[in-house]
């Protein structure tokens, strides 16, 4: 028996919670000189460190701590002044060593938060802890239908990425969000991208993996105050699935209750085509990963000197960007978010700075040129325009050089690759004619077509002076300055 | 009787002064050590892969460089035995274990790089139990090596192999591992010297792991000063071992050179003796506590009340580290493949026909240590329990300078005779456990035979952290009072192959 999402929210109150792992921007591994460069062959870029090999050794990476350091400050974080490394105990062919170098109960980063906003509303996800690890290789199957190990002939290992630095940042539970837990979720992530970008410690790109989410999700009877058993969803490999995810185990889980039955504790893997999810590994039975403290490697313990040195390097971030922003320009959350979702925040931003006032910036880049980009399929900030060009073409607006019309223009000119807009100005000859004894024979030889309408003007017929305007421009090929023409055409008739 | 070509039987230090003054060609020390090895190995059986042409190519590199007028290092021209643990390029690396028989690593380890840099001649790789665990090379998967001395005994373990070649005059020096015991327990049975630095003091990269926190790579030599220079040379801090001490080596040949115990406050390890040591052993370290005091040195009796707890914290600590060190060797990148099916089968099939039964009894123990319930009665506990260890040392080092006792409670066994007893072997490492538990330094230093079978007997010392040259100091000082007593070296009056 199915269950609708709405209905299953009648009865259930949904609890999620987000495990994030992010690869780490640095140049070098967690705990070898090999680099980290994506793409390369199958491996090249591997030494007796990061295959494991016999003998070898780890050492750590300083900068991957700092920037794990930066993401926990980041995320309100208390960063530990003393914690280790543990090894996590499992066999799988893609980690060489057949335990993963990682972080148990002494992790570097815990108890922050991160502030998400939805629908103008402001949602506080606590985060539990951030930590190191190393990431593993990258299996191939091949043979089987689906490219997964089910039904495979047999499996490549690539471990280019084995030993990438990876830092893991998991949610506390998030409760309370209703019929929103979908979109919270998927907010949660996108701030959560956003806050990592400004960081600058990972290019997150979910598409390439350098940002993967597992989504948990459970259900407690509402009213009950008793939290459900949790499931695991992995393969969420986009900020929709994220979403999505989170949408469809309600429904499905609130199912299994309604009918008595047991949620199990498993992991499920999402499937893009359908949004729905299946069962994988059962996760009945806990793998017992035997953590104990990682012999090879001493103790981090990064001095308060350090911490405050890295505090003090961090970027403006994003929800400091957005109060002062809103703030500044006299902003609605809805209109920050828009710019936001269209990822015009830079460029409307860098326009302002360049001299253009913020609700001009805004007015173009989300009006005309969000259009030029929609129609191109690309994101405004990857136009060949920029905001320079945007600040002297509003400038030349003010300046009465340009009126609306020859600036969409001048817009073209400079997207068609024609030069800066002066440049496009010149060579197109769009530049708004000032001078009034040009206007005045213009307006001559119309008032001289248009004896009637003239007339008319002259006995008081104020509006009928349109016409007059109006062939004036067509002469000037709207390159006149209509409200100056009108003033020009009235005197001339008066 | 076979007789023994002279520069066989000469130090390394003398060896070394020699090939640099032009006396003797590294070359002809390199084939006299080869000829040695041929005439007697059959017998010890202490090496699984002797260098051959590669060592006299290195012997040759090292004339070569001479006859160009270049200063040789301090080891230039010295044949130099190196436990099968330590990962060498154009030899193979076994571990003493089926599961990578002829790996040839990719890579050098950090200390034999050091010791080509010095110019020693790396002549071949040595046996040991497998994966460095056990008592006397039992344990290694091709079978055992055989004391020089009694060549139905023991040779001691793990690195009997290194032990044995020493003592058979097959190697002036030779390169062993200490985890809890590991040098100085073969070193007392095969009557030379071994010492376990300060654990940190040499690197461990490319040293295949046994018990992380445990494993100190060390010395073996004939006298204390050959054994102080490899531990001079092989030492040091190393960047690419993390646990490894950014600190100078201590001056331990300067220390070698200048033995003397007067004045020393020595400690005897009261929990060191009584039932289960072998009286030809008690005897002997009786007369050795004698001769320190004729030395000068105060000797008193120090209690150490956890060393008794020792035992069972190690063998819950080495085996849960081993459990998860070894979990590496599946057939999936290198050493033995085996079977068909699935990773998983393959990872299984691979690890049960490769390792041996020691080495799988260790994993096992360690998995069920470290699993999730068992962790902080076993693990957790017996690392609480090297705390109060190290807690001893540093109360009885308030008192002393150095604390002495037996190395092992008696003389090397016979071949067979504790193989099917693990507890009983495991007693051997009794006095050597706690220094490795708590990273200090030891030494084992010849001082006799045991009167009732004639084998040789030890005496250990043991030191603060990075005091290993105290060692050198007072086992120098031993090593000549004895010698002047003999009136010659112990390894003279062993039978068998020497003459």
């Amino acid at each position: 028996m199915t269950v609708t999402y709405e209905e299953a929210l009648t009865r259930y109150e949904p609890v999620f919670g987000l495990e994030t792992h992010v690869e780490l921007g640095t140049r070098t591994k967690m705990f070898c000189g090999c680099i980290t460069t994506f793409g390369g062959s199958p491996n090249s870029q591997v030494c007796p460190v990061c295959l494991g090999l016999p003998g070898s050794l780890p050492v750590v990476n300083r900068t991957a701590i700092e920037y794990a350091m930066k993401i926990g400050l980041a995320l309100n974080c208390s960063i530990a002044s003393w914690c280790r490394f543990a090894r996590k105990n499992y066999f799988y062919p893609d980690m060489p060593k057949n335990f993963q170098i990682s972080q148990y109960d002494e992790p570097l980063c815990t108890d922050g938060y991160l502030d998400v906003s939805v629908f103008g509303e402001i949602v506080r996800v606590g985060i539990e802890r951030v930590h190191l690890e190393e990431d593993t290789g990258k299996s191939l199957h091949v043979g089987g239908a689906t490219g997964r190990i089910q039904g495979a002939e047999y499996s490549l290992v690539d471990y280019n990425r084995a030993g990438i630095p990876l830092v893991e940042i998991v949610t506390k539970p998030v409760p309370g969000t209703g019929a929103l837990a979908p979109e919270i979720a998927r907010a949660y992530v996108t701030e959560l991208r956003d806050v990592l970008r400004s960081l600058n410690v990972s290019d997150v790109r979910m598409e390439e993996g350098s940002m993967r989410c597992d989504v948990n999700t459970s259900l407690s009877v509402l009213g009950s105050g008793v939290w459900g058993t949790r499931t695991e969803t992995k393969n969420v490999n986009s900020l929709r699935s994220v979403e999505r995810a989170v949408r469809s185990e309600i429904p499905r889980q609130a199912a299994v209750l309604d009918e008595g039955g047991r949620v199990i504790q498993e992991t499920r893997h999402f499937h893009e085509e359908s949004g729905e999810t299946t069962s994988g590994r059962s996760k009945e039975e806990a793998q017992d990963y035997r953590y104990f403290p990682e012999p090879d490697l001493v103790p981090v313990a990064p001095p308060a000197a350090w911490v405050q040195e890295v505090r003090a390097s961090l970027p403006e971030l994003p929800s400091a960007r957005r109060t002062r922003l809103i703030a500044a320009w006299s902003l609605s959350e809805l209109e920050y978010e828009s710019m936001r979702n269209a990822g015009a925040l830079d460029v409307v931003e860098e326009t302002a700075l360049a001299g253009a006032s913020p609700a001009d910036a805004r007015k173009w880049w989300m009006g005309e040129l969000a259009r030029r980009a929609n129609d191109s399929g690309v994101e405004v900030s990857t136009l060949v325009i920029t905001p320079a060009d945007v600040a002297r073409v509003s400038a030349l607006v003010a300046a009465g050089t340009l009126n609306d019309r020859l600036a969409r223009e001048v817009l073209d000119g400079v997207l068609a690759g024609e030069g800066t807009p002066d440049e496009v100005v010149a060579a197109r000859g769009l530049a708004v004619v000032s001078d009034d004894s040009a206007l005045l024979s213009a307006i001559d030889e119309a008032i001289a077509a248009n004896p009637d309408i003239a007339e008319k003007i002259r006995s008081g017929k104020v509006t009928a002076s349109g016409v007059i305007v109006g062939a004036v421009m067509k002469a000037t090929r709207g390159q006149a300055d209509a409200t100056r023409v009108r003033e020009l055409v009235l005197e001339r008739l008066a | 009787m076979v007789s023994v070509s002279d520069l066989v039987t000469k130090t390394a230090t003398e060896l070394a002064a020699a090939i640099s003054a032009g006396e003797v060609s590294a070359v002809e020390v390199t084939q006299a050590h080869l000829d040695r090895i041929a005439a007697v190995d059959d017998r010890v059986k202490a090496f699984l892969h002797v260098a051959g042409d590669d060592a006299l190519g290195q012997a040759r590199a090292v004339d070569d460089k001479r006859s160009r007028g270049e200063a040789l290092g301090a080891l230039g021209g010295v044949p130099v035995a190196v436990k099968d643990l330590f990962a060498t390029v154009g030899m193979p690396t076994t571990c003493g274990s089926k599961i990578l028989a002829g790996w040839m690593p990719p890579y050098e380890s950090t200390i034999t790089a050091r010791l080509r840099a010095a110019g020693a001649v790396l002549i071949g790789k040595t046996n040991m139990d497998e994966f460095a665990m056990g008592s006397s090379t039992e344990n290694s998967g091709y079978g055992p090596s055989h004391n020089p001395w009694d060549l139905a005994k023991v040779p001691g373990g793990s690195s009997g192999g290194s032990a044995a070649a020493v003592a058979a005059f097959e190697a002036p020096l030779s390169l062993g591992t200490d985890t809890g015991g590991s040098i100085r327990q073969p070193a007392a049975v095969c009557g030379i010297v071994g010492t376990k630095p300060t654990y940190g003091g040499s690197s461990r990269y490319g040293v295949v792991a046994f018990a992380s926190s445990l494993d100190t790579p060390g010395p073996f030599g004939r006298n204390v000063l050959d054994t102080a220079l490899l531990h001079q040379v092989m030492s040091g801090h190393d960047p690419m071992d993390a646990t490894s001490i950014d600190a100078p080596v201590p001056p331990v040949v300067e220390a070698a050179r200048h033995g003397d115990v007067a004045g020393m406050r020595i400690g005897i390890v009261s929990e060191f003796a009584g039932e289960g040591y072998q009286a030809g052993v008690m005897s002997r370290f009786a007369e050795a506590v004698e001769v320190l005091e004729a030395l000068g040195a105060k000797v008193t009796e120090v209690s150490c009340p956890h060393f008794k707890y020792a035992l069972p914290a190690y063998y819950l600590i080495a085996p849960s580290e081993v459990s998860s060190n070894l979990a590496r060797f599946d057939g999936m990148r290198y050493g033995l493949r085996t079977g068909g099916g699935s990773a998983e089968e393959v990872m299984a099939t691979s690890r049960a026909a490769g390792f041996g039964p020691e080495v799988k009894r260790r994993i096992m123990l360690g998995t069920y240590a470290l699993s999730s319930g068992y962790y902080d009665a076993y693990y957790g506990k017996a690392q609480q329990v090297r705390t109060l260890i190290i807690r001893d040392f540093e109360a009885a080092f308030e008192q002393v300078d150095v604390l002495i006792s037996p190395p092992t409670p008696t003389t090397a066994f016979d071949i067979g005779e504790r193989a099917d007893d693990p507890m009983a072997m495991y007693l051997a490492d009794l006095c050597t456990i706690p220094s490795d538990l708590a990273g200090n330094a030891a030494i084992s230093v010849p001082i006799g035979l045991a009167p009732e079978n004639g084998l040789p007997v030890g005496l250990q010392v043991m030191a603060p952290a990075l005091a290993d040259d105290r060692l050198y100091r007072v086992a120098a000082a031993v090593e000549a009072a004895f010698e002047s007593r003999w009136g010659r070296p112990l390894l003279s009056e062993a039978k068998g192959l020497l003459a």
